[in-house]
């Protein structure tokens, strides 16, 4: 069963296409890798699907619905959430009422969300920061906090936009067991990233985009061994 | 139809010691026993510092009111004097010419203010006006609000309202004999209403969605806040509760016309205390009117008898609003928190 | 970080988010011009006015709002550069006009030539605001500070102008008396004077910032503060120079209405307002809409006032404004965003 499927998906800034005609199916408690280089339209792409900008064309149905147009608010509702990849804490506020904001959405009183704030904090295990102002976390924090915020809202499908990059490899690792924890509990993953190690060690489906193109699509270790994808992404690295 | 997650035990119990939100219950306590302490001063006040208490009072309501749109909702208005004047207006043309109680004044007033606000606002943010765009509009706003009534005939162009005097004390018409406490307190318990909703509603869901939107608007939005209704919520309290300072400024000063009313002087009225004392906090306001409040007279009483190096101040008008000016530039450039900001920062670390 | 420096200092100091790149279109512009002369001529023809009364208003208009243009200029300018609405643009104006008032009055000196010995006050006063006061908000990219502090500058001019001069009206005599008629219209010799003044300084203005390095620098630090420090541009010194300049701008504007106004410490207020109506009506940083909104809002409120006397006019100069926010937020020339 799909949970998402994008068609013919397309973003033009006059002069530069950066999403392409991307057409992809998410099935329901799928992990779908994403890669490219630098400029493939992966952030775009995830902006399409979050309402953040207006596609130029195309279609984007989750869950059977046709959330084509709607605004982020009205998508993140619905289930689907993104993380940043510039984390963009609410500055004056501390830890847990940074995550409270979040829980707020399923939760109408203070109380309520608050406590199920504090549940989300101690699953990403930033329960040393809860008091603390989210300005003054450091970068491993941050990233955690945008994945706490994410999960409080508890969505169906999750778009993480490089909640790896920054961070040492002593840092990344409880990060992925975290990430594979919340995929068995049965999110929806698209999962964008440059650490390979990470993106193959997770992924189920990897998609290559380039130039906001979609170049291959399919089991990861065929995919990274596509001559295409040496070519076009890896080929600098690799080749 | 969530994810699973919801589906496992609560691993936090709702008495986790982490949830007690102790700053918020001693905010509570603190501004009943300042009230409490605000009520009794009429007792020990000359009748002269009670006018100038009142005032105070009518400044702490409009920046209370200003608070809570810009300080916590992030919208800077230049404009506030529309929602005082709109305020003013209404109790002055229902009394005058309908003989209306100024209660229900005050209730239509705040309801036309919150709407003629809600309005602005949701033009201004419609298209995206931000900072100091945003200020410069809902400043233009007011002087249309101005020039408006400048030219109605049935709010009397400029020669404004006079409240006509009664016999006898009223609390229907909100109508005491001069120098009457009640010229106070009531004020004050509409203070003591704004401070305590003021908490209330930043501790609420809406109000805290508005301080994120306020922090980041594209990260509020991506985590399902309607960005421009819980703005526009803050923007209605803001307004009606301004109104209300209008409302009461009519009744105290028997009179209000198109520049008591409507003109910049009155968003300046609303802003500076805010500033100077601290903006986006509970007590900022009232610290800013308290020190703004009676500026004016102390200045006056000095110039009366200057020391000899400020006798060329003498007969001179102008220094008050000088030296408040002054005042705010200088607290924008060094203590840009406020006094009460910048106290309680002090004395957290 | 590499994008930053790479980009061409060419740009209008008010698209720095443009997708597209290229120039807008002068369809709009000249669609408003359209707009305005078919306006005027319905006034003529089924206005219901005597054809000598509206044909002195346009005249009348016109040549006032060369002068708000200049007005509206030294604002815009300090907007696209500083990213700051200097809210003390009325105020300044009204420094300025006192300056004049008081070197024509106590020293004798004639008022144009007061006018020209003001320009440099006025300059390094702006200077020393924007050092002094300014500065440390600008680049801390502090947005509502800088307005508060405009603000604070605005009643602190006004009053200490009211500690000094008082609140009585004063008269500068004029230098050059007389008027002559052009189409049943008198056009003061004073009047006419201003309009020259502030469109030829309007000018110098514009050739300034296309045509010289100095002009240039200021180019690249609106349209990339970043880029420009990274090039070697002084930011600080680009920032002091342009409120120095938007200061000048009004110290022009002062010396020359001063002769036909009477002179009291608020007269500058509605400046302030009106300069921002005309800058949104414009775009925000454009020099060139400051000058055609100056020009289109004196109309508005001269032939307005045929119909709507007194402070009436007014209200339809803030209709035009409140039209321009709906419609075009952006303004004449601003690019959408």
């Amino acid at each position: 069963m799909s949970l998402l499927q994008v068609e013919d998906l397309t973003k033009s800034f006059a002069g530069l296409t950066a999403v392409d005609s991307v057409d992809v199916t998410v099935a329901d408690r799928e992990f779908l890798g994403i890669i490219g280089p630098n400029g493939a339209g992966k952030t775009t792409l995830f902006s399409l699907l979050a309402g953040q900008l207006p596609p130029t064309r195309g279609r984007v149905v989750f869950d059977g619905r046709d959330i084509t147009g709607w605004s982020p608010a009205k998508v993140a509702d619905a289930g689907l959430v993104r993380t940043f990849q510039l984390m963009r804490p609410f500055e004056s506020m501390s830890v847990l009422d940074n995550v409270a904001i979040a829980a707020h959405h399923r939760h109408r009183s203070r109380k309520a969300a608050r406590r199920h704030a504090l549940e989300v904090i101690d699953r990403v295990q930033l329960d040393r920061y809860v008091h603390s102002p989210s300005g003054s976390l450091p970068t491993a924090g941050l990233k955690r906090l945008e994945l706490a915020r994410a999960l409080a809202l508890e969505p169906r499908l999750l778009l993480l936009d490089e909640v790896l990059a920054g961070l040492v490899p002593a840092e990344r690792a409880p990060i992925i067991e975290l990430l594979r924890e919340i995929h068995a509990d049965g999110v929806t993953v698209m999962f964008v990233e440059h650490i390979m190690a990470a993106v193959m060690a997770l992924s189920e489906r990897l998609l290559v985009m380039a130039e906001g193109r979609e170049l291959a699509l399919g089991d990861p270790q065929q995919v990274i061994a596509d001559p295409r994808v040496i070519e076009a992404y890896l080929g600098e690295d690799y080749a | 139809m969530t994810a699973l997650t919801t589906e496992r035990a609560p691993s936090v119990s709702s008495d986790d010691p982490r949830l007690k939100d102790r700053s918020t219950a001693r905010t509570y306590l603190a501004l009943v026993v300042l009230l409490a302490v605000a009520a009794v001063l009429p007792f020990v006040l000359d009748e002269q510092t009670e006018t100038v208490a009142v005032r105070t009072l009518i400044f702490a309501i409009m920046a209370v009111g200003w608070n809570l749109m810009s300080g916590y909702g992030g919208m800077f208005s230049f404009g506030h004097a529309a929602f005082f004047g709109i305020g003013a207006y209404t109790d002055a043309y229902l009394l005058v010419e309908h003989g209306i109680s100024p209660w229900i004044a005050m209730v239509v007033g705040a309801s036309i203010s919150a709407a003629a606000g809600t309005l602005i606002a949701f033009l201004c943010l419609r298209y995206r006006l931000a900072g100091a765009y945003f200020a410069l509009a809902t400043f233009a706003f007011a002087q249309v609000f101005l020039l408006v009534v400048q030219n109605l005939d049935f709010l009397r162009r400029t020669e404004g309202f006079n409240v006509p005097l009664l016999t006898e004390n009223s609390w229907w018409m909100l109508q005491f004999e001069q120098g009457s406490h009640f010229y106070y307190w009531i004020p004050l318990a509409i203070l003591g209403a704004g401070l305590l909703g003021t908490v209330a509603y930043v501790n609420s869901r809406s109000g805290q969605y508005v301080q994120a939107v306020r922090d980041d608007e594209v990260a509020a939005a991506s985590l399902g806040i309607n960005v421009m209704r819980v703005r526009l919520v803050a923007v209605a309290i803001s307004c009606a509760f301004t109104s209300l300072a209008g409302a009461f400024y009519t009744q105290y000063y028997f009179f209000v016309g198109p520049e008591q009313a409507f003109g910049s002087a009155v968003s300046v009225n609303a802003i500076v205390p805010a500033v100077i004392g601290g903006i986006g906090t509970v007590f900022g306001p009232v610290v800013g009117a308290m020190v703004v409040g009676p500026l004016s007279e102390w200045i006056a009483t000095v110039l009366r008898e200057p020391p000899p190096f400020l006798e060329f101040l003498q007969g001179v008008t102008g220094l008050d609003v000088a030296v408040y000016a002054a005042l705010l530039i200088l607290i924008v450039l060094f203590m840009p928190k406020g006094i009460y900001g910048t106290l309680r920062d002090r004395f957290r670390s | 970080m590499t994008d930053t420096t790479t980009s061409p200092p060419e740009t209008q100091p008010d698209d720095g988010k443009t997708r597209s790149g290229r120039p807008s279109l002068p369809l709009l512009p000249l669609g408003i011009v359209g707009a305005v002369v078919v306006a005027l001529l319905l006034v003529y023809t089924v206005g219901g006015k005597d054809s000598g009364l509206v044909t002195q208003s346009i005249v009348t208009g016109l040549l006032l709002g060369g002068v708000y243009a200049l007005v509206s200029v030294g604002l815009t300018l300090i907007f696209g550069v500083l990213g700051i609405v200097n809210f003390a643009q009325g105020a300044m104006l009204t420094l300025a006009m006192y300056l004049v008032y008081q070197m024509v009055d106590a020293g004798g000196i004639p008022v144009y030539v007061a006018t020209l010995l003001a320009i440099p006050v006025m300059f390094l006063f702006g200077v020393l605001v924007q050092a002094a006061l300014l500065n440390k908000l600008t680049m801390a990219d502090n947005e509502e500070g800088p307005l508060l502090v405009t603000l604070g500058l605005s009643l602190l001019i006004v009053n200490v102008l009211l500690m000094i001069f008082g609140g009585r009206p004063k008269r500068v005599p004029s230098s050059v008396e007389g008027s002559f008629e052009v189409l049943d219209a008198i056009v003061s010799w004073e009047r006419l004077i201003a309009f020259a003044g502030a469109l030829l300084v309007a000018g110098a203005l514009t050739l300034i910032l296309r045509g010289t390095s100095f002009g240039l620098s200021i180019r690249a630090v609106s349209a990339n503060t970043q880029g420009a420090s990274l090039v070697g541009i002084d930011v600080r010194r680009i920032y002091a120079m342009t409120f120095g300049i938007g200061s000048a701008c009004v110290a022009v504007a002062g010396g020359l209405m001063v002769p036909f106004l009477s002179l009291t410490p608020t007269v500058g207020e509605q400046f302030t307002i009106l300069a921002f109506v005309i800058v949104v009506l414009g775009g925000l940083g454009s020099v060139k809409g400051a000058v055609v909104g100056g020009l289109v809002i004196g109309l508005v409120q001269t032939v307005g006032a045929l119909y709507l006397p007194g402070t009436g006019s007014l209200i339809l100069v803030f209709a035009v404004f409140v039209l321009v926010l709906f419609f075009r937020p952006q303004g004449i020339f601003g690019v959408k965003q």
